[in-house]
């Protein structure tokens, strides 16, 4: 039931329309985090032996690592990391153990997801197969028999580690080895689910594949593992969604994407990140401190990410690509907003092995209110990068005069014959657009949200069509109040 | 017949200073007056405070729109009410296409209204006839507003966005300057198309050009801040041959 608390909330908070709280029992395990809870999270999930060997492993290289300070974000806080519970998953009705529950049913709909398949059938969804994961928990996978079919795996990362573990064994960590970053440690140390996706040799995916992401339970975190290996010549397109309900509390997001891209492949990953951003004082939102890379491994093979970051509170996020093999090529397109008191420090790394590998960066930062919005980046061309080329373009637009954009490229270039460029531009939203806008009978608000969307409209056009348009709104939505 | 627009001693500038030192004009539905004056008369400023422009400051006077408080609304509910102004210098905004602008628009005024949201054929419909209207070809639809447009295609452009929000009255702020004899002839007849009994046009001009081809009922003279003098196109006609200077209040 809505409580009048709940209803004032939510009259204040109405830009965020995700921030709800699903009531559902559920099952934690103990706050905090020690050896013995990883061994509880590994047991809960059956897991075989090498995997708590390898939570355990990372967990005590975390230990010794202190968390990463580089980032522009003065206002992430000191996480205290034994007052965070590591897993809650909403509890099976024992008497319909393969059942979706009516209330995850009720919360995925309200999100407008399809966790299931006839949603789609009747064409009332578009043709994607989703992953849905609760918490700690996946929902439901859809499609994955008719995927099946052409040998697509598309998975909770759970079932993966249970049906597939040669294949999990095989290509986990990597692409990010357990002792990667602070965040990552921890990641590799207690990750719950996420999604496992493998294409075999040759087969182009025959629809979009996504996984959506939901925080529901207060005071506790989120660690998922995404994991997608694309064979020789196979090619996927994923995306990637995320929500949260609205608390006064920060919660943890610490994920850690790994992407394998083999001889000829083709892999887009895209992300629409719409966690709780915390309220106009700053009050609350996810910590969204994310790992993501990729290894294009063979010749000729490609990795694109385009992401739209508009949640969180803080977002500390590098979706890299590791470009080893001869001749390919990947792009990093991304739009972040920031309002009110959010703080982005988000970019990518293209580190350039191979021969005439190439790779574009087109990064789109938007700020407004008190919020402070960072593009970071690094260029390596090394020296075996033989007619390696890197274009880069940052911009960066400011709504008022109380936010920061800022810039920190970094180029590395060991090959002479390697060429790195590098362009930026900073600009505001002029009084004369806005009157132009009002003029026609535009309001300021929409005004604003037409004129960040043509700015992103670079970026927007690469998403899947349904994705693009949700992320135009999301882009509205997020910046109202940001001008007076 | 009830006045459409009724401006009494309006004093307005920007940054404190007062620009418009009491301006009085009163214009019915069906007409067109022609405001004309020399280089910083005040004229674009008229405009720009009957729009809204927040830049400007109204220090004293009213002005009445459709028998409501004009100077009471905010630019959009201006629009709203079917006030327009085709600017001099038109605006950019990039990665927005014309279609999503005009689509923006139509349907923000719809929603005031209370109606529906065009559907997307109707819209199209709508685009299309309004196109052909100004001389505008198919791929004018995907540009982005008013970015690389040549002088000519922004003042079409406006004349076109004026034939897609219908307004009850029309300021045409310099719209004729810059252009050369073919596209002032596209202007004119778009705006000689868009007469009608109902409605009124406002135009700010420094030559007669223009009100050659869109005959005026009124002309104006505007010189420091004041309407010094007012009649028919013999003004117009008067100040082609003896200049500004000539007229006196």
């Amino acid at each position: 039931m809505t409580d009048e608390k709940d209803i004032l909330a939510a009259a204040v908070e109405k830009e965020y329309s995700e921030g709800f709280v699903t009531d559902i029992e559920q099952e934690f395990v103990p706050k905090g985090l020690n050896e013995d809870i990883i061994r509880l999270i590994s047991a809960k999930k059956q897991e075989p032996a090498w995997l708590l060997d390898f939570r355990l492993e990372a967990f005590r290289k975390w230990q010794t690592m202190t968390p990463p300070e580089w980032g522009h974000l003065s206002r992430l806080p000191k996480i205290d990391f034994q007052d965070i519970i590591y897993y809650a998953a909403p509890k099976r009705d024992e008497d319909r153990p393969t059942e979706i529950d009516p209330a995850l049913m009720e919360t995925f709909d309200k999100l407008g997801i399809p966790i299931q398949e006839r949603e789609v059938l009747a064409g009332v969804k578009s043709k994607v197969a989703v992953d849905a994961v609760f918490d700690s928990v996946s929902v439901n996978t859809t499609f994955r028999k008719t995927l099946a079919e052409k040998g697509i795996i598309f998975c909770s990362f759970s079932e993966a580690v249970r049906d597939y573990p040669e294949l999990v064994r095989k290509y986990l960590a990597t692409v990010v080895p357990i002792g990667d970053n602070f965040y990552a440690a921890l990641n590799s140390a207690v990750f719950s689910d996420g999604s496992f996706c493998y294409i075999p040799k040759g087969v182009k995916c025959p629809m979009d594949l996504s996984s959506y992401f939901r925080i529901n339970a207060s005071g506790t975190g989120q660690f998922e593992r995404t994991l997608i290996v694309a064979d020789e010549g196979a090619s996927v397109s994923y995306m990637e969604g995320c929500t949260a309900p609205m608390r006064d509390e920060n919660q943890l997001h610490a994920a850690v994407v790994e992407i394998i891209v083999e001889k000829d492949a083709d892999v887009r990953y895209s992300t629409v990140q719409n966690w709780y951003p915390g309220d106009s004082k700053g009050r609350g939102g996810i910590l969204n401190l994310v790992t993501k890379r990729g290894i294009c491994r063979g010749e000729g093979s490609h990795l694109s990410w385009t992401q739209v970051e508009t949640g969180s509170a803080i977002t500390w996020k590098y979706p890299s690509t590791i470009l080893m093999g001869n001749n390919s090529s990947s792009e990093f397109y991304s739009v972040a907003l920031t309002n009110n008191y959010q703080q982005a420090d988000t970019g990518t790394k293209m580190i350039h092995i191979g021969k005439n590998t190439k790779s574009r960066i087109v990064s789109k930062g938007i700020s407004a209110g008190f919020s402070e919005n960072s593009y970071r980046g690094l260029v390596r061309m090394n020296p075996g990068a033989e007619h390696a080329r890197n274009y880069s373009q940052c911009d960066s637009l400011l709504i008022g005069d109380r936010c920061g954009a800022h810039t920190f490229p970094v180029i590395r270039n060991s090959n002479p014959t390697a060429i790195v460029e590098h362009e930026a531009t900073t600009s505001r939203i002029s009084e004369d657009q806005l009157f132009y806008c009002t003029q026609r009978g535009i309001s300021p608000e929409d005004a604003v949200g037409l004129i960040v969307g043509g700015y992103a409209r670079e970026v927007l056009s690469r998403l899947p069509m349904e994705f693009a348009v949700e992320a135009q709104k999301l882009l509205s939505v997020n910046l109202e109040g940001s001008i007076g | 017949m009830e006045n459409l627009l009724e401006i009494i001693d309006l004093h307005a500038g920007i940054e404190g200073k007062e620009i418009l030192h009491g301006i009085n004009l009163t214009v019915r539905p069906g007409e067109i007056h022609a405001i004309m004056g020399p280089n910083g008369a005040g004229k674009s400023t008229l405009g720009a405070v009957l729009a809204g422009r927040p830049e400007y400051t109204v220090t004293s006077g009213s002005v009445s729109f459709n028998g409501k408080d004009l100077l009471a609304m905010a630019p959009e509910e201006r629009s709203w009410e079917g006030l327009f102004l085709s600017f001099q210098y038109p605006i950019e905004i990039p990665g927005v296409s014309i279609t999503n602008f005009m689509k923006a628009a139509v349907n923000a005024r719809r929603k005031a209204k209370g109606e529906l949201e065009l559907a997307p054929a109707q819209f199209l419909k709508l685009l299309k006839d309004k196109m052909a209207f100004v001389g505008m070809k198919g791929e004018f639809a995907k540009r982005e507003v008013n970015v690389g447009f040549s002088g000519g295609e922004k003042k079409r452009g406006e004349i076109f966005q004026m034939a897609m929000l219908d307004p009850v009255c029309s300021i045409l702020d310099e719209t004729d300057s810059g252009l050369d004899v073919d596209a002032l002839r596209i202007v004119a007849d778009g705006v000689n198309a868009l007469r009608s009994p109902e409605k009124a046009i406002l135009i700010i001009t420094h030559y007669k050009h223009l009100l050659e081809l869109i005959t005026p009922d009124v002309v104006h003279v505007l010189k420091d801040g004041r309407i010094i003098s007012t009649g028919g196109m013999e003004l117009a006609n008067k100040i082609e041959n003896d200049g500004f200077e000539g007229i006196n209040g």
